[in-house]
């Protein structure tokens, strides 16, 4: 089957088998391996796309799920000469990632919580990434790259 | 160039922001999985649904015949080609002189299987997909058999016998330290304390699961193996002149971006022997990606130790003598460096920071019908760390001593110091660790929050350890006569450029430590370059002259070492080829900042001036001095490192639900020099959650009766997230390592190695008003629940 779809802002039509995965169609089909694929149970988050800007496991869908919508993943994030997004500048700043396997997910996780709480604190960062594992870095800096992205994004 | 001399070079404790931080968060990260070769083909593996069965045969008529098969492999294809085992990297001699049981290890199971995952048969097609569902279609006829996955129950009469050659299940019985001297203590102590502790097996799950791609290439008669690894040329020696008796100038090891190893990616895997030797016979490049079910069931695992300990001291908390005895499982075969991890790199460790006169510790190892153990974060050094630091609290509180007050009735205070059990400690300054900690932690205050927890209902408690480590390993003579079968040095590279930009060439790998940032900074720190204008090149046995890796917290003490001993050379020849161009001397020429002058003069040449010299010798002292500006060396150290500290952890427990919470954690750390203090707290951060993720949740569990793993997915095996901990506080105590020419001694595993103990006392520490005296981690709400009313019992 085809399906069509925007991924970074650009239409592709993937030939897909029904039971072809969003992450499957991201790495394999439209060679975009950036996002990850760190377990087989939608827990550890490193497959995090948006789509229609909101954060979702692409493990854990269909690639014809996403017919019709727009998927966003940490290859479009920067600008075309190559500078980074403010989030993923805060990250390198902050040291918030180590191996790096985890860190595409992290970012598109908290490009979501900055849309929906673009005040939020620590604590509330901490429960927001509930769904992202990171085993490198211990979470701290993840949380302070965050806070400190979200605050760049509002300036 | 001294360790004082360096660590005042420009660059040096400058928290320089990662070189390599761009690639992966744009997604431009070059992982195993990422890679695709022309005409690749995938495989699965058919793992063994069982703990121990005989294999009566396998059919794979049915799977053949399935779409898009290219081949199916088992282990009678493995030893009609006369494919050896995996080789166990160290040997252990048991106490009464034999040497310990080495049963075979085959890379794939012949006629027998020993544990949940073993690997049966590998199934290779064009697709994933078609090699998984062929998978399911070769028919393997097991007979069952008993299995036994606890140490205690390996050792039991009667117990199922899993190898032919160790008929009581134990591989060997070791010991170190003088028994009739440590019993000697324990008749004139004044107090004895006691415990008995389980450290619990973990699964390391870094987050990029095993992957790998074989590639045998017809038209050269070579192999490139891509695989997620910490070590390509331990990985290639194990490979070639161990396994496969492949000469190893055929074979290339890639391990390009890793996601994380913490010990998992250190060993050579049967699959990785798998897809190297199918490559070959069905001439196709093969990729194997694991899935993180396969991970928990098939990566090496870590720590898995039952313990019974004894302290004697005298009336004033003084220690006399410490006696332990350790029942460690190996797994159901020797990972690569399996049996040295509860021996050389534990029982060494268990005299802590403490003149402890005399220590005697045994252990036992067991085969059992589970995955194999080996080096997990710390790696013996945490098992030792927990025992110990969980008897000095305990002892502390029987004693009516506080617990910062007995570490300090104890510590060692005069370098160097020669332990009981074998090691010499170089430097330290223990005292000052445990100061500094208190003062961080605000002990001072922690009566006023124990009240303001005890309001909410809620208890408080506060708990310590003081921890060392062994890294930096090793000098390879003393490794040897240990019992490695390896060297344990490492090579560095330094490669100028005809123009002064320099690319550097090492044998330790990283994958996430930072490496391509801390060993830039060393090399421009020394030319006197920009880092920019450093590059490091790393996990590539055809680029890299050779390297035994990264693990042990050994990069930069070893690695960094032997790239310092590489500039020792390129500043020596610079130098010669300066006095040249200035027609002075050379043991007038003087090198700092980049610039070479002559001294008293006025006259300076700069790196670049000699590097280009170097590459176009035309005014060139060719009669005395070979062109080009390319220096080698191999580092071998003189001795381990010591990294120390003491970590300080306070916890609330909810008494109603047993509901743990770290509140606030402090680890002061003495690591020596630190080259990037922003990616060395980083470390201290990750260690101390895997360390606290022990203490509180983790565990991976096998089912005693049938020997399946229960935890084999994230759903079941609790893995530390961000909404479990606060921020942690860290400081640094700095006596720099006398025996490297940087002063650093390491700091990848220290917050793993000192965290468990801090979290357990402090657990205890909440507890005592009710009574608990003993726990065992995870500290689990179920667990401190029931240790909850089992008191009040």
């Amino acid at each position: 089957m085809q399906v069509q779809l925007k991924v970074n802002g650009k239409a592709v039509v993937v030939d897909a088998a029904p039971q072809m995965l969003l992450v499957q169609a991201l790495r394999q089909e439209l060679k975009l391996t950036g996002t990850h694929v760190g377990c087989d149970t939608a827990q550890c988050g490193a497959c995090t796309v948006l789509m229609n800007g909101r954060a979702v496991k692409s493990c854990n869908m269909l690639v014809a799920q996403a017919a019709g919508t727009e998927v966003e993943t940490i290859e479009g994030l920067a600008a075309t000469d190559g500078t980074m997004h403010p989030m993923q500048a805060a990250f390198k700043e902050c040291h918030g990632l180590q191996c790096g396997f985890c860190t595409p997910g992290m970012v598109m996780s908290a490009l979501d919580l900055c849309k929906r709480h673009p005040n939020a604190g620590e604590q509330e960062v901490r429960e927001a990434l509930e769904g992202n594992i990171c085993r490198c870095t211990g979470y701290q800096n993840i949380v302070k790259s965050v806070l400190q992205g979200a605050a760049a994004m509002k300036s | 160039m001294g360790a004082s001399d360096f660590s005042n070079l420009p660059h040096i404790g400058e928290s320089l922001r990662r070189k390599e931080d761009y690639r992966f968060l744009t997604g431009a990260g070059q992982y195993t999985d990422d890679i695709v070769l022309a005409n690749m083909a995938q495989c699965y593996f058919v793992r063994s649904p069982h703990a121990h069965a005989k294999i009566r045969s396998i059919d794979k008529t049915a799977a053949l015949a399935a779409p898009g098969v290219i081949g199916i492999l088992d282990g009678q294809d493995v030893a009609a080609d006369k494919i050896n085992g995996l080789p166990c990297g160290w040997l252990i001699t048991s106490t009464n002189g034999e040497p310990m049981k080495e049963p075979p290890h085959p890379i794939l199971a012949f006629e027998k299987v020993r544990y949940v995952g073993d690997h049966v048969a590998m199934v290779v097609a064009e697709t994933y997909e078609q090699a998984r569902n062929a998978a399911e279609l070769v028919m393997v006829d097991y007979e069952p058999l008993a299995a036994v996955v606890d140490v205690r129950d390996a050792q039991a009469p009667g117990a199922p016998v899993i190898h032919d050659i160790a008929t009581n299940n134990q591989c060997y019985k070791w010991a170190i330290g003088d028994k009739a001297a440590v019993d000697a203590t324990f008749a004139n102590a004044a107090h004895v304390t006691k415990i008995d502790l389980v450290n619990n097996r973990l699964a390391p799950n870094p987050m990029e699961p095993r992957a790998a791609i074989g590639h045998y290439n017809r038209a050269g008669d070579d192999y490139t193996l891509y695989v997620s690894n910490q070590n390509p040329h331990v990985e290639r020696l194990l490979l070639t002149a161990f396994v496969m008796g492949l000469p190893e100038h055929k074979v290339r090891v890639i391990a390009p971006d890793v996601g994380g190893g913490f010990g998992a990616k250190i060993y050579l895997y049967a699959e990785d022997v798998c897809l190297t030797w199918a490559s070959k016979k069905l001439n196709r490049p093969i990729k194997w990606n694991c899935d993180r079910s396969e991970a928990f069931l098939s990566d090496a695992h870590g720590r898995d130790h039952v313990s019974h300990a004894e302290l004697a001291m005298d009336k004033d908390g003084k220690f006399l003598g410490f006696r332990v005895h350790t029942d460690a499982n190996l797994g159901a075969y020797l990972s690569t460096f399996s049996t040295a991890v509860p021996t050389i790199l534990y029982a060494t460790l268990l005299a802590g920071q403490y003149k402890t006169p005399q220590v005697y510790v045994e252990v036992d190892s067991w085969f059992t019908n589970t995955a194999p153990v080996d080096a997990y974060r710390g790696a013996g050094r945490p098992e030792a760390t927990y025992l110990l630091e969980r008897i000095v609290s305990r002892a502390a509180w029987e004693m009516g001593l506080s617990q910062d007050e007995i570490r300090r009735r104890n510590f060692i205070t005069e370098f160097p110091y020669q332990t009981p059990v074998a090691l010499q400690y170089d430097t330290g300054d223990f005292h000052a660790c445990l100061k500094q900690a208190n003062e961080l932690a605000d002990v001072a205050g922690l009566e006023q929050r124990k009240a303001q927890s005890k309001a909410k209902g809620l208890l408080r408690g506060l708990g310590y350890s003081s921890y060392i480590e062994a890294c930096g390993l090793a000098p390879s003579n003393v490794a040897g006569a240990l019992g490695a079968r390896a060297g344990l040095f490492e090579c560095g590279e330094v490669r100028v450029h005809p123009t002064g930009s320099v690319t550097v060439f090492t044998g330790s790998h990283s994958h996430g430590q930072g490496h391509e940032t801390t060993f830039a900074q060393v090399v421009a720190a020394r030319l006197g370059l920009s880092p920019d204008q450093v590059d490091i090149v790393h996990g590539d046995t055809g680029r890299v002259p050779f390297g035994m890796g990264t693990y042990g917290s050994r990069s930069i003490s070893v690695g960094g070492a032997a790239i310092m001993r590489a500039l020792d050379k390129i500043e020596a020849k610079a130098k010669k080829i300066a006095a040249h161009l200035m027609e002075a001397s050379d043991a007038d020429v003087d090198f700092a900042g980049g610039e070479f002058k002559v001294k008293g003069t006025d006259k300076m040449v700069t790196f670049g001036q000699v590097a280009l010299t170097a590459y176009v010798p035309h005014n060139y002292p060719l009669d005395k001095l070979e062109p080009g500006l390319n220096e080698t060396a191999f580092y071998d150290p003189t001795n381990f490192t010591f990294p120390a500290g003491t970590y300080i952890c306070e916890v609330e427990v909810d008494p109603a639900t047993g509901q743990v919470r770290v509140d606030r954690f402090t680890a002061v750390d003495d690591f020596g020099t630190i080259i990037n203090p922003m990616i060395v707290e980083g470390q201290v951060h990750g260690g101390l959650v895997q360390g606290i993720g022990q203490a509180l949740m983790e565990h991976c569990v096998y089912d005693r009766e049938t020997g399946q793993l229960v935890t084999g997915s994230f759903m079941d095996y609790a893995m530390p997230r961000a909404d479990d901990f606060p921020n942690f506080t860290i400081g640094h105590v700095c006596t720099p390592c006398t025996t490297n020419p940087l002063g650093t001694k390491g700091c990848g595993e220290a917050g793993a190695i000192g965290s468990p103990p801090a979290v357990m006392n402090a657990v205890l520490d909440a507890l005592a008003p009710l009574g608990v005296k003993d726990l065992d981690m995870p500290a689990s709400p179920n667990r401190v629940w029931n240790a909850i009313q089992q008191a009040k019992a």
